[in-house]
């Protein structure tokens, strides 16, 4: 595979050289109808101002909490706007903070571990800052800066992301830190590359394939992060619709219109199930020795 | 050992001033005035100027932090900018039924996890396996206050076995408390078993390959001796591990799971204080659940010799 001269290679050869199939090796069913399904939540959701029936924020006084019907496909919730448009539409903010969440934690905890895992005088003082964060819990450090800095999309993706940064960090780090004895690395230094070079060109090729990995995990948790913020009231504020938030104002309800927490759930949870296993597989095909551990 | 275990202790100590200095800054760094923050849009000048003073911010930073961390290392974690009351009683107040649903949340889990876990690795590959590890993965994907939205309707709405919210303390009698605590411990317990059957069967696959495994069978030691003696005491060291990261997991269910069930414990009165701003209430609970966090992996760490003599300091 790309890991034996990952330094000659452009980050796109790299890349598909990471998911090219080992001879003989056949994907299984599981990860097929996983991408199955993720590919239809996102279509869904991201061509969904185009069939949703009515405006996700309109409402209507004059029909609230109805049962599903033809009208509405769901039903509608207490302000009478249409629960399935809303939820359709919802996806889209959930999966772009899941998006976001995961490129912002995976680029800033590149760049911090590698400065972490190269630079031996830096390394102590931030991987202790790393562990400092990883003892608070994520769910409380990001209600508390969603509550200092407001309920706008942009710091709830920074709130998500901060509890994740560490993990990022460590992974990079460890990387980075067996891969400064490799004699390229070696040679590199001792032909006079300048220290960005070498970082850049040569330690960070080696993070790809487990980074892939990390995002996609975080990409899942970070969507389930949202709902959980959403539902303690610190989360985006309401006039977008996320699949957080409509759960979040369907509590209230529960008992007569439990169809306001499902329906979210059940795409949000599709939806991380299939990124999960999505990243499961990306883990077995980037490094078959962790295969053979977790069997 | 003792000077392993001296090290590990004095080992907390930068994680913990570390914290400290995160959760003071988080506040005076926000962009913006805390004060106003605090506050609210509606709030009066007076009502900004006595935020202020309560919490030293006409101070330059310096002064602020060594009366701030004076205060809290005397113990003193100041007064709620709400009720008025000091911040240490308020948490001494809801601590029982966290911890209750706590305890509670790690002997079901455990109890649930371990077994799930050797099963799957000894029956590996087979359909116990496969549901084992589909409910692990299920475990993580589904968000807490779903599962325990899905909990209440089947039995509480549907089935009606037990009430739907709700909080009784075990000295107001044991079955009354059981029937309000099962709801939420499982709902909390569900992410953790994931997490731990797992781990489980991940370190029992590992183990059972090993030689020593295959002469205990072969000099007649019964399967269950072989699964949970010999195998499970040497697969322990990553499962305890595990128990110990997943902590972080299981305080973060707590806030949410006491939402869903309506529990007056340390969770709600996070969301609470957050919720209203209450800065004092917030960063004591966040220096508190770290402390909790690093205390407990250290005893984990320390756990190992117990259960791996091989692990001597």
């Amino acid at each position: 595979m790309a890991k034996a001269s990952p330094s000659r290679q452009s980050a796109f050869h790299v890349l598909t050289g990471l998911f090219s199939l080992p001879a003989g090796a056949r994907l299984g069913i599981g990860p097929t109808i996983a991408a199955a399904i993720l590919l239809g939540i996102v279509a869904a959701s991201v061509c969904a101002p185009l069939y949703v029936p009515y405006d996700p924020l309109a409402m209507d006084s004059l029909s609230r909490l109805r049962p599903p019907s033809d009208a509405h496909l769901l039903g509608t919730d207490q302000y009478g706007r249409d629960i399935f448009s809303r939820v359709m539409t919802g996806g889209r903010v959930s999966l772009l903070i899941g998006v976001g969440a995961a490129l912002v934690s995976v680029g800033l905890g590149l760049a911090i571990g590698l400065v972490a895992g190269f630079f031996r005088a830096a390394d102590g003082l931030i991987m202790r800052i790393m562990d400092s964060l990883m003892a608070i819990p994520a769910i409380l450090l990001a209600i508390a800066l969603v509550a200092l800095n407001g309920p706008s999309l942009g710091s709830v993706i920074i709130a998500i992301t901060i509890p994740e940064v560490p993990r990022v960090v460590r992974l990079v780090r460890s990387v980075v830190l067996t891969a400064r004895e490799e004699p390229y690395v070696e040679a590199a230094i001792a032909l006079g590359s300048s220290m960005p070079k070498i970082l850049i060109q040569h330690l960070m090729p080696n993070t790809l394939a487990p980074l892939i990995v990390q995002g996609t995990y975080i990409c899942a948790s970070a969507i389930l992060i949202e709902a959980i913020l959403s539902f303690l009231g610190a989360g985006v504020s309401t006039e977008i619709p996320t699949w957080g938030n409509i759960m979040a104002e369907g509590r209230s309800y529960f008992q007569i219109k439990p169809g306001m927490i499902f329906w979210p759930g059940l795409l949000l949870s599709l939806c991380i199930l299939a990124i999960n296993l999505l990243g499961d597989t990306a883990r077995d095909l980037l490094d078959p020795r962790l295969k053979k551990r977790e069997g | 050992m003792f000077g392993y275990i001296l090290k590990r202790v004095l080992a907390t100590i930068p994680v913990m001033v570390i914290v400290a200095i995160f959760v003071f800054l988080l506040l005076r760094l926000t962009p913006g005035d805390p004060a106003a923050i605090l506050a609210g849009d509606a709030a009066t000048p007076a009502q900004l100027e006595r935020i202020r003073d309560r919490l030293g911010l006409n101070d330059p930073l310096h002064v602020q932090f060594v009366t701030w961390a004076g205060q809290i290392l005397r113990g003193d974690l100041g007064t709620s900018l709400i009720s008025n009351t000091s911040v240490s009683g308020m948490i001494a107040d809801r601590l029982g039924p966290t911890l209750n649903l706590a305890v509670m949340t790690i002997v079901i889990s455990v109890l649930l996890a371990v077994p799930m876990g050797v099963i799957a690795a000894w029956r590996h590959r087979t359909w116990v396996d496969f549901l084992v590890m589909s409910f692990s993965v299920l475990g993580f994907s589904v968000p807490v206050f779903v599962i325990g939205y899905i909990l209440i309707q089947i039995f509480a709405i549907e089935l009606r076995w037990v009430p739907v919210q709700g909080y009784k303390p075990p000295a107001d009698g044991i079955g009354p408390f059981l029937a309000r605590a099962i709801l939420p411990a499982l709902t909390l317990a569900t992410i953790y078993v994931a997490l731990i059957a797992r781990m489980t069967r991940a370190s029992m696959l590992e183990v059972l390959g090993e030689d020593y495994i295959r002469t205990a069978r072969a000099k007649g030691v019964r399967e269950n001796v072989v699964l949970f003696r010999h195998a499970l005491r040497n697969a322990a060291v990553p499962i305890l591990t595990i128990i110990g990261t997943g902590f972080a997991l299981l305080i973060s269910g707590v806030v949410v799971t006491e939402s869903v069930f309506n529990i007056p414990g340390i969770g709600r009165l996070t969301v609470d204080a957050i919720l209203a701003r209450d800065y004092p209430v917030i960063q004591a609970m966040i220096l508190l659940t770290a402390g909790i966090y690093v205390v407990v992996n250290l005893a984990v760490d320390i756990s190992y010799s117990l259960f791996d003599p091989r692990i001597r300091y």
